[in-house]
């Protein structure tokens, strides 16, 4: 079954997209590396190879999680299905 | 798959095996460049090590600019040496360190006789050395004559997917084998510091890495006049997807898979604990942390990247591999294994770390890297701070 994005960890709250692009609307088949489970999201950006999808819906303020870590905080609420990076995730280091 | 258990390599005076027979032409300081390159250009076979440094360096920094040349010079994958330096006694210095592994290696100085004097002298001499070496034969060598060194760079997040996780299954795979492993990036294990702590072999390892990833990080937030956007990440990352320095550090923290590291090195500083992984204190940069790995005696890299790192290094051959299948279409020549299968999940992680150890035993018997084919030599010294 063709994978369209990849999730690290079932804690994770983002996606990663592995095909060339998603397009807005697209319903997307996701697999969980951690315990080989798969889920569904339907995208609302077009996301690009390599970028991360929202999975649930974050406000100002939420950690971000991936491989089952903290990787920086929301701080631009996001939509679950939206694009996220720079322009709404910060690092809390330096 | 069955792993072999031996290589063909070059066998060396001091026991060390190489997977490679440079003569290099090593000048000890930035205005010896051109009299070393001269001789390289004169004697086919041998290649010369210019760099921008060793001149009014004191300290750590002279300790470690010593540290990285007679490194070099002691590399197994080195024949011989020719030394070129403007003034005695640090030539001589450097002589006498790589001396000690036995093998061939002649220094000169360039003050009283001037490049064109000495450039004949080490010529003459050189040509004697290369001619030597080029009867070396490779030999079989037991696998553990390995020593393994990785470094991941212009990373992404197939990185962290995939082709970081493929050297971890390789390291998985290897370690019990009784390889040298080792990996760096202090500044880049950042927001994952406290998960790689947890990761040394014991209480002393686990707090020589605290010690030493908090030293880099007050150095940076001194030094800092921004948040570091485009530094680290880089633009290159942030294009492939990357947002933070936490998301990097933990996709460059899969390279190591599940070992445990057994100390920590200083720049370019020789393990002398044995058979199994090491972290070393290095900067993020491709070129400076290669060039310490291959100081302190790795012979072999291998060089996970995203967006497309090109790096490669002079004495040490930089095996690339990547997951991003765009990489692999827009620029091959540079990839020497291609993992992208695992993000379309027609290979999985074992599946890839066979291959990628499949690569590198390939490379470590003789076949040119890519970056070797494309004559990437990038030789950069690590310099800690201010000339005197």
């Amino acid at each position: 079954m063709a994978t369209d994005i990849i999730i690290h960890d079932k804690k994770d709250n983002v996606g990663v997209v592995v095909i060339e692009k998603i397009t807005p609307k697209q319903d997307c088949a996701c697999w969980i590396m951690e315990d080989d489970s798969s889920t569904n999201i339907q995208s609302v950006d077009e996301i690009p190879l390599g970028h991360k999808i929202a999975m649930v819906d974050l406000k100002e303020g939420d950690t971000i999680l991936k491989y089952g870590h903290d990787i920086g905080k929301v701080v631009k609420s996001i939509k679950k299905g939206e694009h996220v990076h720079v322009h709404n995730v910060k690092t809390k280091k330096w | 798959m069955e792993i072999p258990n031996s290589f063909l390599g070059y066998k060396r005076e001091n026991g060390r095996a190489g997977t490679r027979n440079h003569v290099i032409i090593l000048p000890v300081d930035d205005i010896s460049n051109a009299c070393a390159e001269a001789v390289a250009n004169n004697i086919k076979g041998t290649i010369a090590l210019p760099h921008s440094y060793g001149r009014l360096q004191f300290g750590a920094d002279l300790e470690l600019h010593f540290r990285t040349m007679i490194g070099t010079g002691c590399n197994p994958n080195v024949a011989a040496v020719i030394v070129i330096g403007i003034e005695p006694k640090w030539t001589k210095k450097i002589v006498d360190g790589i001396a000690k592994t036995g093998k061939p290696v002649e220094g000169f100085h360039i003050e009283r006789t001037g490049d064109i004097g000495t450039t004949m002298k080490a010529s003459k001499k050189a040509q004697e050395f290369v001619m030597w070496a080029s009867e070396k034969q490779r030999e079989e060598c037991p696998l553990s004559d390995l020593w393994i060194s990785v470094k991941c760079g212009e990373s992404d997040t197939t990185s962290g997917l995939a082709a970081n996780p493929t050297v971890g299954n390789l390291m998985d795979k290897l370690e019990p084998l009784g390889v040298h492993l080792c990996f760096g990036e202090t500044s880049e294990l950042t927001g994952a510091e406290q998960v790689c702590a947890t990761r040394g072999a014991t209480k002393e390892a686990s707090e020589k890495f605290m010690k030493t990833w908090g030293s880099y990080n007050d150095f940076i937030l001194k030094e800092a006049t921004d948040d570091l956007s485009e530094s680290q990440p880089t633009a290159g990352n942030i294009a492939g997807g990357l947002t933070t320095i936490e998301e990097k550090a933990f996709g460059n923290f899969q390279k190591i898979g599940n070992c445990k590291f057994i100390d920590v090195l200083e720049p370019a500083e020789e393990p002398t604990k044995g058979k199994g992984l090491y972290f070393m204190d290095t900067s993020s940069a491709a070129a400076e942390c290669v060039t310490l790995q291959a100081a302190a005696g790795f012979n072999i890299h291998l060089f996970p990247t995203g967006q497309g790192n090109i790096v490669g290094n002079p004495i040490e051959p930089v095996v690339k591999l990547t997951a991003n299948p765009l990489t692999v279409k827009g620029m091959g020549e540079h990839i020497d294994c291609d993992v992208s299968k695992i993000l379309s999940r027609e290979m999985n992680l074992s599946e890839a770390g066979d291959e990628l150890i499949k690569t590198t035993l390939r490379v470590a018997n003789g076949r040119l890297t890519c970056a070797e084919a494309l004559g990437h030599r990038e030789f950069v010294m690590t310099k800690l701070y201010r000339s005197a």
